[in-house]
């Protein structure tokens, strides 16, 4: 009993992080068709974000609220990944509409660069460059009507992005001269330190826990929970639903599919951002961290299909449990007197690598019978 | 997409393909090397492109997971080789297994004993797994998007597989080519490189002409059927599994001749070869050279990897920003790569752009066909 209660937290463990780096991957398949495959990327931004976050923490003026950086950083790193992510969907990804494969190569130029990006730029200036292009990108819109209007709209524009890039010249050129780690580019790892209440472990039910662990099934918890309430309850949730259904119809009706898909692909990066939290809390943190949990992504949204979020949180446990259950070899400790060849079989697939291989062929097994995932958007459509 | 070629004189084609076999022939004293075998390596990595340009420029599907098979070509030619050579260690069997404790050859490497067996191997492996997995994807009517990251999934998986066997195949370590034997000589000898060298120059050609006549026909023209309206295509009566799934075991088969000879002339194998960058990059070679055209594809796979290790050679750093330049730029601004822009409307667009040509007037697809008498 202890032993299944274990291998199901850890399951859902790795679910959980499966599952909110999935969840804007998925809700952007859903409404656009496309795979953005710089999602490993964004996830990475996300991490570095939470390293500059601990660090700048650090400096004396913050040093009292340390403890609670990691909060900070979820926030932080859903914007840095959201506007990084609304940037790539208004100068690549809406060019390409229409072409799927044209934007997955696409994509995966941008997660070249940035992975580039990571490695020769200092985080100083990188965290400069963020800044700026939030600047430059939200500020125009907080401009009064009677601007927007005018015919000078054009140079409020302009000049606000010059302001944008000032403000991001100095303050990387602030934190690079107040935090010595982050002056100089690197390509090696770096570690993310949980704070002091969120080392150890904690006791539930005879069986201890890492509390980093439970963090990312909170962190994961709320995410799906203001995802699901959003897409439900509020009206561009309602748009988006709408879109992601039949977009021409939507189009007809009056809803603005332009800004349905910058919100959706600003929340989708926003939420990769976050599961970057969740990575860099787990080990450390490189330009390639993005790489190791984005094909797992792939294979929730192919398992999940995209017709409804459950399938996705179903998906990402169900993965989760599975690794878990073949990874360690747990079928073994719960049945030790199987007979020898199944042993055999069951010992030879017990690394997380075979246990990978075990499950891609499991996926593939289960499409045979439902190609388009648990739970397929119903469409009355040739293609569909 | 229109594919007006231009049409060139008999004579001017005779002395193309005179001119390119003398430069293959002359090409081990004109190049040093080093040269010499990073062209020998570019030129096999445009089968694999010649491959990649008939299943996705031809057919619409995008494989990013070509690597497998390229892979698998190449393990089967360098456990053949290891085998090979193997006489002089204990139990007669490839160096690296004692350092695991491995006595006995695994069960399927038996079979590479035979030359004959290695021969075929080395493209029907590769076919067979294409084979398999692409009629089990399109079994289910799944493509687009979808095909594409379950081929980079199963890429991932093989990976894996590779990487953790070190008692099957040597693990991450792969299996090293260069110090075994072939017909008594060195594989990394210099002759042995050259001889290499123009078997690849050779197959390159050999490769290219099965690929255009693949292309050539009603196979081909379902193919592009397939890629511009695959419900019509099934709605006309054909199958398209079928059709998908014979091309993509063509491009595995290409592929897996494309590795062997890459194994050869790099002189190791290993899971490296799988790994999910370089699968993409050679969709890249095919999108820079120009989809759909089989040329293209060749031209591209040589010359980007040719400029990749000037650049790397040069400045490191940069080829990574260039690289995801080129994948940006070619989607956006050059969908048809460089060669189907020069046969198509491109350098006539360009000329008109500084009033050095008449613009048409009409449907520009219609007259240029009608100019050239192209009833295509």
């Amino acid at each position: 009993m202890e032993l299944l209660l274990d291998s199901l937290f850890n399951g859902v463990a790795i679910g959980s992080v499966l599952l909110v780096a999935a969840l804007g991957l998925a809700i952007v398949f859903g409404l656009m068709g496309v795979i953005n495959l710089a999602h490993g990327e964004l996830m990475m931004l996300g991490a570095y974000t939470t390293y500059v976050t601990q660090l700048i923490f650090k400096l004396p003026v913050l040093k009292p609220f340390y403890n609670s950086y990691i909060i900070v950083s979820i926030f932080l790193a859903f914007i840095v990944s959201g506007v990084v992510g609304i940037l790539l969907e208004k100068t690549i990804i809406r060019k390409l509409y229409g072409s799927p494969l044209e934007t997955l190569l696409a994509t995966w130029g941008v997660s070249l660069i940035l992975q580039q990006f990571v490695r020769s730029v200092p985080l100083a200036y990188g965290t400069g460059l963020v800044i700026s292009l939030l600047i430059g990108l939200f500020l125009p819109t907080t401009f009064p009507s009677k601007i927007k209007e005018s015919i000078n709209f054009k140079y409020f524009k302009f000049s606000s992005w010059i302001f944008a890039a000032l403000t991001g010249v100095l303050t990387g050129s602030v934190i690079s001269s107040s935090v010595s780690k982050l002056s100089r580019a690197s390509a090696r790892n770096v570690d993310v330190t949980a704070p002091s209440w969120m080392r150890g472990q904690i006791e539930i039910i005879g069986t201890a826990f890492p509390k980093t662990r439970l963090m990312i099934i909170v962190i994961t918890l709320i995410s799906v929970v203001a995802i699901t309430l959003f897409l439900n309850q509020s009206a561009w949730g309602m748009r988006i639903r709408a879109v992601t259904q039949n977009r021409q119809m939507s189009d007809c009706l009056g809803i603005s599919t332009e800004k349905v898909d910058i919100i959706t692909f600003g929340i989708g990066s926003g939420l990769a951002g976050v599961a970057g939290v969740a990575v860099s809390l787990l080990g450390s943190v490189g330009p390639n961290v993005g790489g190791n949990y984005i094909v797992g992504c792939f294979m929730v949204v192919v398992l999940g299909g995209v017709g409804n979020l459950l399938g996705t949180v179903l998906a990402s446990f169900g993965i989760g449990i599975m690794t878990d259950l073949i990874g360690a070899g747990r079928l073994l400790s719960i049945w030790p007197d199987m007979p020898l060849p199944l042993s055999n079989t069951i010992n030879f697939f017990a690394t997380t690598s075979m246990a990978r291989v075990m499950i891609f062929a499991l996926i593939v097994i289960f499409l045979q019978f439902k190609p388009t995932g648990l739970f397929p958007q119903k469409g009355r459509m040739v293609e569909n | 997409m229109s594919l007006s070629k231009i049409k060139f004189d008999k004579k001017i084609v005779l002395s193309f393909w005179i001119i390119l076999i003398a430069l293959i022939i002359a090409a081990p004293t004109l190049l040093p090397v080093f040269r010499l075998n990073l062209l020998g390596r570019y030129l096999s990595l445009s089968i694999v492109a010649l491959g990649v340009d008939l299943i996705w420029g031809y057919t619409g599907l995008l494989s990013l997971g070509q690597g497998i098979f390229f892979a698998l070509g190449g393990y089967c030619a360098a456990m053949y080789l290891q085998i090979t050579s193997s006489s002089e260690f204990p139990n007669n069997i490839p160096e690296f297994f004692a350092l695991y404790g491995v006595e006995k050859l695994p069960f399927f490497w038996e079979p590479f004993r035979s030359p004959v067996f290695a021969f075929f191997a080395i493209w029907i492996i590769p076919a067979l797994v294409a084979g398999l997995i692409g009629f089990l994807v399109f079994r289910n009517r799944i493509k687009g998007v979808y095909f594409s990251i379950l081929t980079q999934a199963s890429l991932l998986v093989f990976f894996n597989f590779f990487n953790g066997q070190q008692k099957l195949i040597n693990g991450t370590n792969g299996l090293k080519t260069d110090v075994t034997q072939l017909f008594g000589q060195m594989v990394g000898s210099e002759s042995m490189q050259r001889i290499f060298f123009w078997i690849t120059a050779l197959l390159v050609i050999a490769a290219w002409f099965f690929a255009k006549w693949v292309v050539k026909g009603r196979f081909g023209n379902i193919l592009i059927g397939i890629r511009d309206d695959e419900p019509r295509v099934r709605f006309t009566g054909y199958n398209p599994v079928i059709f998908k799934t014979i091309v993509f075991s063509i491009a595995g088969g290409l592929a897996g001749i494309s590795g062997a000879l890459y194994t050869v002339q790099s002189g190791i194998v290993s899971p490296q070869f799988m790994t999910v960058p370089f699968s993409i990059e050679m969709v890249i070679w095919v999108a820079v050279g120009g989809r759909g055209t089989l040329l293209g594809a060749i031209l591209g796979a040589v010359f980007i990897n040719y400029a990749k290790s000037l650049v790397s050679e040069a400045l490191p750093a940069s080829w990574m920003f260039i690289q995801g330049g080129l994948f940006i730029l070619v989607v956006t601004a050059l969908p048809e790569g460089v060669l189907g822009w020069i046969q198509g409307d491109g350098p006539r667009n360009l000329l008109q752009r500084f009033g050095l040509k008449r613009k048409i007037e009409t449907y520009p697809s219609l007259e240029v066909n009608n100019k050239e008498g192209n009833n295509e």
